[in-house]
């Protein structure tokens, strides 16, 4: 299947004439950013994804200017943060948007993970486009901890020196990894100065994988609330104006929603541990990662083994790469499916509920809980989903999106047709 | 009328993620930690909320606090003299600045003949830390190391609130409470044993305005200099967001009409 | 029908040009803390003066100090260097301004112009073509020779011959004592 095509560029001015014969740019963005053939009933939830490239964009400008004054060294990292703050011009709004930037990108990918869940947008043809997504999202959380590790507080002392130490659970290999990770005994400026480089790097992977999963979307075009593939002409829209307008829209109220973190609380998001300086001869009373890791956190903790609790946290990760197989159902959208519906919305309250108890310390009944949510995060995709496909009967889908949008109600609507 | 249904329960269930998310998110980085170090009564400070500002006597006050009090353990090592006239400080002139950083001595040098020297302090000094490391300040302070100030009220759960709560926390330990040697009783402190023996009483810095000088007041303004020099920059911060609300609000109003609009030609 | 279509596009123009607008001034406002940033910092900006006492240097010798990031000169001059500096004819000059951060921006290059007591020259030590530091007692007029192209200056500092388009800077600096000065 070659890739979806817009209407061609034509060129209107002798100069466009004359560059599109030689480099033909407009010729390959036209199509495909522009007049690109777009499901004509896409909701406010796909306007994430226009999100999260605004995320990435804001992430590298801020960091790039935050490491013109930074200073990766142990005693120097701490400073030059505050430094920053208080003496570069604007230095402040900078390294705020930096941080709340970071949890602002992580919510808008997980509301666009959800919303890939809750329409099925994984399913076939879209495997690899999903996979490609997951591999994102690792890479999202490897650069964020590695950022996290830069201000040189306790909290990046002793969130680095937990999460590498993940890696002593391996057997036999365990000690030489980690000690090849820290560059030494212990988390030190060794380890400091390669997470800056890698912090420094991975954006930029982020940026290539971003270019193969748009890639892989414009091969089978975007999936929509109905998860009834695009049939003909009348169902799509072209991206300009119609997708531009509404992106731009959503942009606007998710950057008002940031700036208010950014200007009225910008600490809120942030353990207070993390303003003092790294100490590696004392452990602050509760080592918790940044909230978009507690899920995995709970997960981890979740396990009273150490090499299982290693496994099962990269595990609910790994679950996600084959799920566009473990889920047996012909039709996508949960519009049409009843049953998947409900279990959707109990695993969202799930992995909420390891968020919550990813904080908590591991003591008494939120341990018990977060063996039970574990439990059922990992039963939900091996066992629910398969099973489901199988014994769920399907609502009567439409006969295409035009119908639904204009003929006969949408998908929500046809539902409560039955 | 059925389209307007769904995009109603549509909005509904996308209000109430957002409120369950921003709950979760809210309640995280406190957890666990707020109940044991005690709860600190949230005041009303002047620079909380989207307009606070800093309260320029109240700072000026709180510096001689500090100055008085807490510059004999506690370094400040983040913050210069230069930064007591900067734009939303205690708002000192510059000759005042002058005369307070003259009054350290600060270590300079090498000289021409290779001696480290001392001299007055000049704006761009930073305030000099009363012990030279860390060893010697835990050693006269019995083990204990007085941490910096600089960035204390954002490192402390409750920030300002707690600041305050702990310096008014001190109390004659209770009946079979058993203090270790060196050590005084604090309700708000975690597990109630600080090192840090009650730093101030009534009376004892002389405050140059009408301010009553009582154990309330030293911490209230003490408490205050803390957070501005922990956020230096906030009223800045504040003015800013203001501006940048503002704008995006009209700004999402305008692209929600031409959004109209444009979807006009296909609905 | 035909003009209320008229206003009706009208109207769509001008929502579509004022959005357009917002999105222009934002992403400008936008751009100009990420620019700024580069600018020297409130630590830098600190440290824009300097007090350096003088009453080491003998007569005929000169020293170098940092102010700025950048190298000064200070030198105590000779009877005979400051008397031959006088007396250079204005017209002998390449660059007849006198480049004095002290003084207004169109005073002649006469060395009077170029110091405040005639027995202390101080220069900012950067050569006016591309930067680099003129090497001292060398040169066809034995005040300093840049080595990278060819500048020579004379005992006033003033460039001479050579590529160099101006004279050595005179920096803003103010005497606070008999023998101290202070920079900046």
């Amino acid at each position: 299947m070659s890739q979806l095509h817009g209407e061609p560029y034509q060129p209107k001015s002798g100069f466009m004439k004359w560059m599109e014969s030689r480099l033909p740019i407009m010729g390959l963005l036209y199509p495909t950013a522009v007049t690109f053939p777009t499901p004509r009933n896409l909701n406010y939830w796909w306007t994430f994804g226009g999100i999260l490239m605004f995320c990435l964009s804001v992430q590298i400008i801020t960091g790039i200017v935050l490491a013109m004054h930074y200073v990766p060294h142990v005693s120097m990292a701490f400073e030059s943060v505050e430094g920053i703050m208080r003496d570069v011009n604007y230095g402040w709004l900078i390294r705020y948007v930096h941080s709340n930037g970071a949890s602002m990108f992580f919510i808008a990918v997980y509301i666009h993970m959800f919303r890939g869940m809750y329409y099925g947008s994984y399913k076939e043809p879209r495997e690899v486009l999903w996979i490609l997504g997951v591999v994102l999202f690792l890479l999202m959380m490897a650069t964020a901890f590695m950022g996290y590790v830069l201000p040189w507080g306790q909290m990046s002392f002793w969130g680095a020196t937990v999460i590498t130490s993940l890696f002593s659970a391996i057997p036999y290999f365990g000690d030489m990894i980690t000690q090849l990770l820290w560059g030494g005994f212990a988390v030190d400026n060794p380890t400091l100065n390669r997470f800056y480089s890698l912090h420094y790097l991975l954006p930029f992977m982020i940026v290539g994988v971003v270019v193969l999963h748009i890639w892989a979307l414009h091969v089978t075009g975007n999936n929509n609330p109905t998860g009834i593939s695009v049939k003909s002409k009348q169902d799509t829209l072209p991206f300009h104006p119609f997708y531009t307008a509404k992106d731009g829209f959503a942009l606007v109220l998710f950057i008002l929603f940031f700036a208010i973190f950014v200007f009225y609380t910008p600490n809120i998001l942030g353990d207070p541990v993390n303003y003092e300086k790294a100490n590696s001869l004392v452990t602050p009373e509760h080592i918790v990662p940044e909230w978009y890791f507690l899920p995995f956190y709970a997960i981890l903790r979740a396990i009273p083994d150490k090499l299982g609790g290693v496994i099962a946290m990269f595990a609910s990760i790994g679950v996600l790469f084959i799920l566009p197989w473990l889920d047996t159902s012909k039709v996508r959208s949960v519009s049409f499916r009843p049953l998947y519906r409900q279990f959707f919305w109990i695993l969202v309250i799930a992995c909420i509920g390891l968020g919550y108890l990813g904080a908590k310390p591991p003591e008494g009944a939120y341990v018990i809980w977060s063996r039970i949510l574990t439990a059922y995060y990992f039963l939900h995709f091996l066992v629910i989903l398969p099973v489901l496909g199988i014994l769920e009967k399907p609502r009567l889908l439409p006969k295409s999106i035009t119908e639904s949008v204009l003929g006969n109600g949408d998908g929500d609507k046809a539902e409560s047709k039955g | 009328m059925m389209k307007q249904v769904t995009h109603f329960r549509t909005l509904v269930r996308a209000g109430l993620i957002a409120i369950v998310s921003a709950l979760v998110v809210l309640a995280a980085p406190g957890v666990g930690q707020a109940e044991e170090s005690g709860e600190s009564e949230a005041l009303d400070w002047s620079f909380n909320g989207p307009f606070g500002t800093f309260d320029r006597a109240q700072l000026q006050r709180g510096y001689k606090v500090y100055r008085e009090v807490c510059s004999a353990c506690h370094s400040m090592e983040f913050v210069s003299f230069r930064n007591l006239s900067e734009e939303g400080g205690p708002g000192f002139t510059p000759e005042q600045v002058k005369v307070i950083a003259s009054e350290f001595e600060i270590e300079d040098g090498p000289n021409d003949d290779g001696d480290m020297f001392m001299r007055p302090g000049l704006l761009s000094d930073r305030f000099p830390a009363p012990f030279p490391n860390v060893q010697i300040a835990r050693l006269a302070n019995g083990g204990a190391f007085p941490p910096d100030l600089s960035v204390l009220a954002k490192a402390r759960v409750g920030g300002p609130d707690y600041i305050y709560a702990l310096l008014m926390g001190y109390e004659e330990a209770p009946a079979g409470v058993e203090l270790a040697i060196g050590m005084s009783y604090n309700t708000v402190f975690p597990n109630h044993q600080i090192a840090m023996p009650e730093p101030i009483f009534e009376d004892a810095v002389e405050y140059d305005d009408e301010t009553e000088p009582t154990l309330e007041n030293y911490a209230r303004d003490v408490t205050a200099f803390m957070m501005w020099t922990a956020e230096p920059k906030l009223e800045a911060r504040h003015r800013m967001g203001f501006k940048v609300v503002l704008f995006l609000l009209i700004f999402a109003g305008l692209l929600y009409a031409t959004k109209r609009k444009v979807w006009a030609a296909v609905h | 029908m035909a003009s209320s279509e008229t206003h009706e596009s009208n109207r769509r123009d001008f929502l579509y040009i004022a959005t357009g607008a917002f999105a222009v001034v934002g992403a400008a406002s936008a751009a100009w803390p990420l620019i700024h940033q580069m600018n020297p910092d409130a630590s830098v900006q600190a440290l824009a003066s300097i007090e350096i006492d003088m009453s080491a240097i003998p007569v005929g010798q000169s020293i170098t100090v940092k102010w700025q990031g950048r190298p000064v000169f200070i030198r105590h001059r000779t009877p005979e260097e400051i008397k031959i500096s006088q007396e250079t004819p204005l017209e002998d000059l390449k660059d007849p301004v006198a480049r004095n951060a002290g003084l207004g921006g169109d005073v002649d290059a006469s060395d009077a112009n170029r110091v405040i007591q005639p027995e202390w020259l101080i220069v900012v030590g950067v050569c006016t073509h591309l930067g680099c530091i003129p090497v001292k007692n060398q040169g066809d007029y034995n005040g300093w020779f840049c080595p990278c192209h060819g500048s020579h200056y004379d005992l006033a500092g003033r460039i001479r011959f050579g590529p160099a388009p101006e004279n050595l800077l005179v920096p803003k600096y103010e005497f606070i004592g008999d023998d101290a000065v202070r920079i900046g």
